[in-house]
């Protein structure tokens, strides 16, 4: 049965027309994000070039800004191409912020003690999450619209009973000096910006204490999370055997049990995963503003979601991109930042998400249809 | 004469008061295509769930290789030999040919510490394989949905072959397809018979059983109504065996012969 490279040069199909590189390239899922990108980067150019929003300290603004919005979009990326959706995202993020924040301060455990407990738990809700979803197969999105309501009203009651407020500062000077708070609070590059500074690249502050350090001080750890997550998420998503196995539960779960897909094991793992970036976002936030407060994250999961819908993943699962997600965080960021340095009322971000959606999802179903052929 | 390769004895079924199955016996021999024929209703998918570890049966046995073998999951039933593919649940149309063919068992190739979904060499397995089945992919990356869905039952035939199906189960391949699409795929059944597979082939349609069947099992109203050798049957003996006679005959009487 030796059959040396007959597919080498196969026969050609007379039915199957040729596909232009042009046409190949724009069946992607990143295509529609990539776009955005590309309009929304010339429009800001255009309105708002000298405002600074493009001078080191403008774009480490809108940085960190896209880097929030990335960092739970990895998550929601992930489980929404495995077929589920996780609305407890920002719920998650308020309660994980106060039990940092509980345990920290008000109880005067170590920092470092009080953030892993704070994974862990929530890693243990996302575990919650995903194993009522596989066992009642009621959508997730009703058992999860359920522990956004569960988390966010935990987190409230919790904070007030303990401290009779709902936001709990002064975790700064607990974090000082320990061994893993700075992975998310800290700076790093600064001796870049330094020398940058010198050659005159950024500015220097000129008057104030810190007269002569240059005015950024250097990368938040928060956007070098966004960038590990998105690597390692895009990573595993096409590069790997449980990528494969991601958008296999997501395209058809059926299907995918009767070749001896784990199912539910993949779409448990992705709702902890959803989880587990939603508390990297809340520990980065109590680090940065040294405070927990329970109602942070409202709405998080929404922008979660249309980060990763512009980003070119289907709602109904099996279909998506992790770098996708990231460029619609990005296009987030610099829209929402953007509009600040242009002066434009700010309401108006609202109505810009909503067309964007709109022409997100419009323009993937049509990308779909040219890739299954359907019409 | 060899032994079969499966025999299911007597199996009953029974769902609460439901009696889907009442006593089917079949057997498949290595290399040659048993069809299965019923009409609607008569406990076609139910014995092949059966057969395929999806449903355990309430009484009878089944024998593997002369062994008495018991599958409590799909995955044991997989694991033993049997492979099964369903009419639509073959394979996924937004993921590649590539992706799909390997699902479940994708090969990985090392890079230090980490474990990567080797494409390289899944890509140029599926493209041979496929090729072997005549079917020339346009590239190992074109999604499934591209394909006819004579293609996709090809895919997914060749997917169970190469990973080393002894019987292989085929859920109505062909009904949903069109006449060019159907011969593809009996050409396919039969390429795979010559394999020393066996087949088991779910249909109700009597002439793309005849074209390819070795033997032909009808089952009515959850009982076996008996197996007839290639050559002892005809066409017309088989379609009223399904219907259960009578009335059919009387309608194709009417109809001018042309079910």
């Amino acid at each position: 049965m030796a059959e040396p490279h007959t597919t080498a040069a196969p026969e050609k199909d007379e039915r199957v027309r040729e596909m232009s590189a042009v046409r190949k390239a724009l069946i992607r899922p990143e295509l529609g994000a990539i776009c955005g990108v590309v309009l929304v980067f010339m429009f800001f150019l255009g309105i708002a070039r000298d405002s600074g929003m493009f001078a080191p300290e403008g774009i480490l603004n809108w940085g960190n800004v896209s880097a929030q919005f990335a960092i739970i979009a990895v998550g929601a990326c992930l489980l929404m191409i495995a077929g589920e959706f996780d609305l407890s995202v920002g719920s998650m993020i308020g309660f994980s912020g106060i039990v940092i924040a509980l345990m920290s301060v008000q109880w005067g455990f170590p920092i470092w003690v009080a953030i892993l407990t704070a994974f862990a738990i929530a890693l243990a809700i996302g575990a919650l999450n995903g194993y009522l979803v596989i066992k009642t197969g009621l959508p997730s999105f009703i058992v999860t619209l359920a522990f956004l309501y569960i988390l966010r009203g935990l987190t409230i009651f919790i904070a007030i009973a303990t401290t009779r407020k709902t936001i709990i500062g002064g975790v700064k000077d607990v974090a000082e000096g320990d061994p893993i708070a700075w992975l998310f609070g800290g700076k790093v590059f600064s001796g870049l910006f330094v020398w940058l500074a010198d050659l005159g690249i950024v500015g220097k502050f000129v008057a104030g204490p810190r007269a002569g350090q240059p005015v950024v001080e250097g990368v938040p750890m928060l956007m070098i999370w966004a960038i590990v997550l998105i690597v390692i998420g895009h990573i595993l998503l096409t590069r790997t055997r449980f990528g494969n196995w991601i958008f296999a539960a997501g395209g058809d779960a059926q299907a995918a049990r009767y070749v001896g897909v784990p199912v539910n094991r993949v779409k448990i793992l992705m709702f902890m995963l959803s989880a587990f970036c939603a508390t990297v976002l809340a520990t980065c936030q109590v680090m940065e503003f040294g405070s927990a407060a329970a109602d942070r994250g409202m709405l998080k999961e929404f922008e979660a979601i249309i980060s990763v819908v512009i980003g070119g993943a289907l709602l109904t699962g099996g279909y998506g991109s992790v770098i996708g997600a990231a460029l619609g965080a990005l296009i987030f960021g610099v829209v929402q930042q953007g509009l600040f340095f242009a002066g434009v009322e700010s309401s108006l971000f609202r109505v810009f998400l909503g067309v964007i959606l709109l022409l997100a999802v419009i323009l993937n179903t049509y990308i779909r249809r040219m890739i299954t052929g359907e019409r | 004469m060899t032994a079969p390769l499966i025999e299911l004895v007597d199996i009953e079924k029974h769902f609460g008061p439901v009696i889907a199955l009442n006593g089917v016996s079949v057997s498949v021999k290595a290399g040659e295509c048993h069809c299965l024929l019923g009409d609607n209703g008569a406990g076609k998918s139910t014995f092949i769930k059966t057969m395929s570890g999806v449903h355990k049966q309430t009484a009878g046995k089944i024998l593997m290789e002369g062994k008495e073998v018991n599958f409590n999951s799909p995955r044991a039933a997989m694991e033993a030999g049997i492979a099964t593919v369903y009419q639509d649940l073959a394979m996924i149309p937004l993921m590649s040919v590539t992706r799909n063919f390997w699902m479940g068992r994708e090969p990985q190739k090392r890079v230090g510490p980490f474990k990567f979904f080797d494409f390289s060499e899944a890509n140029e397995i599926t493209m041979t394989e496929m090729a072997k089945m005549g079917i020339r992919l346009r590239s190992p990356d074109q999604a499934v949905g591209t394909l006819s869905g004579g293609e996709r039952q090809t895919v997914a035939i060749s997917r169970a072959v190469y990973f080393g199906a002894k019987v292989l189960i085929l859920d109505e391949p062909t009904s949903a397809l069109g006449v060019r699409q159907t011969s593809n795929v009996l050409a396919t059944i039969d390429k795979v018979r010559k394999k020393g597979i066996g087949v088991v082939f779910i249909t109700h349609n009597v002439r793309h059983a005849m074209a390819v069947g070795d033997r032909f099992t009808v089952l009515n109203r959850g009982k076996t109504l008996g197996t007839a050798e290639r050559g002892e049957i005809n066409a017309e003996e088989l379609q009223d065996l399904m219907a259960g006679g009578q009335e059919l005959a009387e309608l194709e009487g009417s109809l001018g012969g042309t079910i």
